[in-house]
């Protein structure tokens, strides 16, 4: 019977140990099989190029287009998250600290929003698009985006603010501060950087979604010159360009993910080193 | 003085209304989001109701047939399965980190499982296709004697399941901080074994987390569009079995936006998969999210 016990308990350990590795080797499986067939199509033309005519045949080009569209549309729809969520995110932690239950109702609510589907943003964002008369176009990107990582960013953020002690908010208050000067100034400081990785976390999130650009943003193979003409994007670029039976333009997708995934490596050691700083910068009252 | 004093009231009243402004948005979204769709879909379901759509498996939308019976059971064969896939490893891998694992392994994992879920859905897909097709379709379908592209039902699962590893991977080992350690000290006090406090203690006291973390997966699972839409071959017909290509709901949503402005009833039919997108996730999402709200009340 104890043999059965200890024999039981190896047996589940070597399982952990197992699956544990299983989940470290996917993730080297990706990356690696992802550069292993993108790394020989990619080019500096790629990348410095937008498609010329025949590109969709295996022609001269590059994906320029979709790149910079990429950027516009996730800077922009950062920036506009960053516009509606912070404040949320500063109101939640210093203004209605004390309202545990509402927070508390907030908190679950967003929980909810962030896990509806980004197609489901997609489908709504087109319906607004229709509904205001507005084409597919950088702008009802931006907008669909916005509404899908609002709930990302005010989350993340409130789980950074949520760390900063009731001590700097009582402080702040009883040097003579209000509240919101406690809020965008005092709090806003000391949690930059951890700010900084929430910001990061959702920019990555939006340049690499294409469910909920794939009905709002279009497809164009130029640069866009204002925010009411179609866009590009990076992961749409990917799909279609992997939907032809060219070779060559397979090819060409897979160093298109190559690119994505950069970007995104990119993103996350910067998310990581951010909150790193934060973790240092922390005061404990 | 007393001008700038001005100034700055005036100032903090500003930026209070600027954050109510944001709440009120960020509250109501859900709302609008539900009813813009519903009012999208009403089209179609003034026309036919919502239990022949959902129990008719003829999707014909130029003739005006909208069954969404075969899309809904490929949704529903490809989240099950994945989950089945993800769940335990999860819960191995999460008791391993929060149990056993020393301090260096966490330092490796973290890291690992954050790239993991930043991973965008296209390259999961891409992956999907280097990787898994060509595994099922030379590998595991011969085994079962089974012929195929290798863009199937399981195929699809298996991708998804990496997608919400990470995901449910991180509930999980929250679900497990929850657990206090007296608990686990006083079992291992009455001269149980680690193993044993895990299976009897930690597991037990755990269990409505453990179900909620595999809701969440599920509800993950549901939505996602672009990875499993690539690898899952999208035939729009009753799947019978696990080697065989599905056409699950986001799939439908995302394939047929260019064709769907021309015939208002598509364009309804489609809305109204949303819809239906929207609500079964946010009803795992809810019921998910109680349990572990109330289990972390229930610690602290």
């Amino acid at each position: 019977m104890r043999k059965f016990r200890f024999i039981e308990e190896k047996f589940f350990r070597v399982l952990m140990f197992i699956s544990t590795n299983l989940i470290v080797l996917i993730l080297l499986l990706i990356i690696f099989s992802i550069l292993y067939k993108g790394l020989p199509s990619l080019s500096w033309q790629m990348i410095s190029q937008t498609p010329k005519g025949g590109f969709y045949f295996g022609k001269e080009g590059g994906i320029l287009n979709a790149i910079i569209g990429s950027l516009y549309l996730s800077i922009g729809a950062t920036l506009l998250a960053v516009a509606i969520g912070l404040p949320v995110a500063l109101l939640m932690n210093v203004i209605l600290v004390k309202h545990k239950k509402l927070i508390n109702v907030i908190r679950f609510l967003l929980d909810l929003l962030w896990g509806i589907p980004s197609i489901v943003y997609g489908a709504f964002g087109f319906t607004i698009m229709i509904y205001f008369g507005l084409k597919t176009s950088l702008l009802a990107g931006i907008i669909t985006v916005t509404l899908f990582i609002i709930p990302i960013m005010v989350r993340a953020m409130d789980e950074v603010l949520k760390t900063i002690s009731i001590g700097l908010l009582e402080t702040s208050l009883s040097l003579g501060s209000t509240h919101s000067e406690t809020a965008f100034r005092v709090f806003l400081r000391q949690a930059s950087p951890g700010l900084v990785t929430a910001i990061l976390l959702s920019f990555g999130r939006a340049i690499g979604d294409a469910a909920s650009v794939l009905f709002t943003t279009g497809y164009t193979d130029h640069i866009p010159v204002s925010i009411m003409q179609p866009t590009a994007t990076l992961p749409l670029s990917i799909f279609f360009q992997l939907s032809s039976p060219i070779e060559e333009v397979k090819n060409r997708a897979y160093a298109s993910a190559v690119i994505l995934t950069v970007i995104i490596l990119i993103i996350s050691i910067l998310a990581r080193l951010y909150s790193k700083r934060y973790q240092k910068h922390k005061i404990n009252f | 003085m007393a001008r700038y004093r001005i100034g700055r009231h005036l100032r903090s009243r500003l930026h209070l209304i600027w954050m109510m402004i944001g709440l009120v948005l960020v509250i109501f979204l859900p709302f609008i989001l539900g009813v813009g769709l519903y009012i999208k879909s009403k089209l179609l379901l003034e026309d036919q109701s919502l239990v022949d759509l959902l129990f008719s498996s003829d999707w014909r939308p130029l003739s005006g047939k909208f069954g969404f019976l075969a899309f809904a059971v490929s949704s529903v064969w490809v989240t099950v399965l994945s989950v089945l896939i993800a769940g335990p490893i999860c819960l191995l891998t999460a008791i391993h980190l929060t149990q056993y694992a020393k301090g260096w392994v966490l330092r490796i994992m973290h890291p690992v499982i954050d790239i993991l879920a930043g991973i965008p859905s296209v390259i999961f897909g891409v992956w999907g296709i280097l990787v898994i097709v060509p595994f099922i379709s030379h590998y595991v379908a011969p085994f079962f004697g089974v012929n195929t592209s290798g863009y199937t039902i399981i195929t699809g699962a298996i991708v998804l399941a990496v997608m919400i590893i990470p995901f449910v991977l991180n509930i999980l080992i929250d679900v497990f901080k929850t657990v206090p350690d007296e608990l686990k000290e006083a079992s291992l006090s009455l001269g149980a074994s680690q193993w044993q406090t895990i299976k009897l203690v930690l597991l037990r006291k755990a269990f409505p987390g453990i179900v909620s973390a595999l809701g969440l997966g599920i509800s993950r699972a549901f939505g996602e569009t672009i990875a499993v839409l690539m690898v899952v071959g999208n035939v729009a017909k009753i799947p019978t079995g696990i080697f065989q290509p599905g056409y699950p709901l986001p799939a439908l949503i995302a394939n047929n936006y260019g064709e769907m402005l021309s015939i208002p009833m598509y364009d309804s039919a489609l809305m109204l998969a949303a819809l239906i997108l929207f609500f079964v996730v946010l009803v795992f999402n809810f019921l998910s999210r109680l349990a572990i709200v109330n289990l972390e009340k229930q610690s602290s």
